[in-house]
């Protein structure tokens, strides 16, 4: 009698592909480092780092290199647990939520269809925010278990900072669910490939969507979290070697994924080209599949551009006029933009 | 009550609403930053590139020779007087019979010593000397260990001889520009 019949093909296939998102997503966190440091000097008329390798290339390393050969310290007076744990779950939180990214469509292997998702759940928008919303207990724990004020305020900073921008973001996706009628992100893309890219249909809701992901990420203009001139370092003060790495890392896999987030939800996930039914092409499902997942990554660059290129343009706001800006200024715009949708809707219907 | 005419009025408008939203002057920046991408780098590449000095730039000392190779300096001590950080000393010592070749005049010195943490690479040993022995050249003292290796004696000063050796006699002079040398073959 068989109790529960196990697809073990279906278990490998998964298991490779989340080896292969993990492992894409830590090579791009890597060379995003490089990328910042690269498109800073850029910014500022510099060359950037051009030593280690060809064009500096090997720079990721000789950094990964270094960080892991620094003395570690843990101060005596943390809570030494808390404090490993710190980094790690913002590294866990920061990586779960690829989980439900469709990477691109289906492809064809060995006589079987593999979905590039690892998990089309239907509630994977709410996945999303969930993870993202944890990912604010990495910073928190961490400058709890520093025991240090100033570390701790920047813990404090970042969580009231998260929860007050993830409402108007919740808001503003709100409206985009309205339209889509699906919490499933596989299907928002495929609704997005036959019809208009979600940013046509929302633009303000985009903009707002993007606002708030820079403060989820807590990038430059919102980075109060570790505002070096205020609190040091903010709620990484006390950390040193690999756990801060751990953190600076977390922070660009999280600019990937939201990059990922906001590729798939307004920009069309891996359609290639708006308007237009690329199945005209006349190429195999598997090269589609292929081409898609390229175009998904050029738009995620693009986005990982536009973070990088406003750190090095925007200063850091001040708390009262982060604070100002999210209740004040984005959930009532936010607000208005679901309003606004939903009479839309409301009148088409009719 | 105006002082100067570089006083300005402060604007005290309250923010008009484009203002107020920040974005335009967000975007403003934008492409204020994206624009400088496109500059020309201001980066010197350091060991492949130097920075040229300006032709007035005082860097590190040399202790003079005459065209035979003799030492100018006869240890009058007039630079270790003008010196304003106190930075030279040096020991005078007689010229015997035979050492005519070493020295140009019957006094010379046998320890001369400057202290490159004190120098302040004012240029005034320069101009106190009677002999044209001492002249600042375009080098910096080079990066050391400790503190002792800062202080340069006459084997760090003395410059090379221009018979026994003139390549290095006319680069320490100056009379060979390695960088106007290089840039020349570079654009040739």
């Amino acid at each position: 009698m068989i109790l529960l019949a196990v697809d073990w093909a279906l278990v490998l296939e998964k298991f490779i592909f989340i080896a292969f998102i993990i492992t894409v997503s830590l090579v791009v966190a890597l060379y995003m480092t490089f990328g910042e440091r690269k498109v800073a000097a850029w910014i500022q008329d510099r060359v950037g780092p051009n030593r280690a390798g060809p064009f500096g290339i090997l720079q990721p390393l000789a950094d990964g290199v270094k960080m892991f050969f620094k003395e570690e310290i843990i101060p005596t007076s943390s809570n030494k647990i808390l404090f490993i744990l710190g980094p790690s779950l913002a590294m866990i939180t920061a990586m779960l939520t690829s989980a439900v990214i469709p990477w691109g469509d289906k492809v064809e292997l060995f006589g079987r269809t593999i979905s590039l998702q690892i998990a089309d759940v239907n509630i994977g928008i709410l996945y999303v925010f969930g993870i993202l919303s944890l990912g604010v207990y990495g910073i928190m724990i961490g400058s709890w278990a520093s025991n240090n004020k100033f570390s701790l305020m920047g813990g404090l900073r970042a969580a009231s900072q998260i929860i007050s921008y993830e409402l108007a973001m919740g808001i503003a996706l709100i409206a985009l669910i309205m339209i889509t009628g699906t919490l499933s992100l596989g299907e928002m893309v495929k609704q997005q490939q036959e019809g208009w890219w979600n940013f046509f249909v929302q633009p303000l809701g985009f903009f707002i969507f993007l606002v708030c992901a820079f403060a989820e990420c807590n990038r430059t203009p919102f980075d109060l979290a570790e505002a070096e001139n205020e609190l040091i370092g903010g709620y990484h003060s006390e950390y040193s070697s690999l756990k801060l790495g751990f953190y600076l890392f977390a922070e660009y896999i999280n600019m990937f994924i939201s990059s990922a987030v906001m590729a798939t939800l307004y920009f069309g996930g891996y359609d290639i080209i708006p308007f237009y039914d690329e199945s005209a092409w006349g190429f195999s499902a598997n090269i589609m599949a292929l081409l898609g997942a390229a175009a998904l990554f050029i738009k995620i660059l693009v986005f990982i551009f536009i973070f990088m290129w406003v750190r090095w343009t925007i200063p850091r706001f001040r708390y009262d006029q982060l604070m100002n800006l999210g209740w004040k200024g984005l959930i009532p715009l936010s607000l208005f933009n679901m309003l606004v949708t939903a009479a839309v809707i409301l009148f088409l219907k009719k | 009550m105006q002082l100067t005419n570089k006083a300005k009025l402060v604007d005290r408008k309250p923010l008009s609403i484009a203002e107020k939203i920040y974005l335009p002057a967000i975007l403003k920046g934008m492409g204020i930053t994206f624009s400088h991408i496109f500059k020309k780098k201001v980066t010197i590449q350091y060991p492949e590139q130097t920075r040229p000095f300006s032709p007035v730039f005082r860097g590190l000392h040399i202790l003079n020779r005459d065209e035979e190779g003799r030492e100018n300096c006869t240890a009058c001590g007039l630079c270790a007087v003008a010196c304003p950080a106190e930075a030279i000393t040096m020991d005078a010592a007689e010229r015997l019979p035979g050492e005519e070749h070493l020295y140009r005049e019957e006094k010379y010195a046998a320890k001369y010593e400057i202290n490159m943490l004190r120098c302040i690479f004012c240029g005034l040993c320069e101009e106190a000397c009677p002999k044209d022995a001492i002249y600042l050249t375009e080098t910096f003292a080079p990066a050391n260990y400790s503190r002792q290796s800062f202080i340069y004696g006459k084997d760090n000063l003395v410059i090379p001889h221009p018979k026994e050796n003139p390549e290095a006699f006319a680069k320490a002079k100056g009379l060979i520009d390695e960088r106007k040398a290089k840039a020349n073959q570079q654009t040739a």
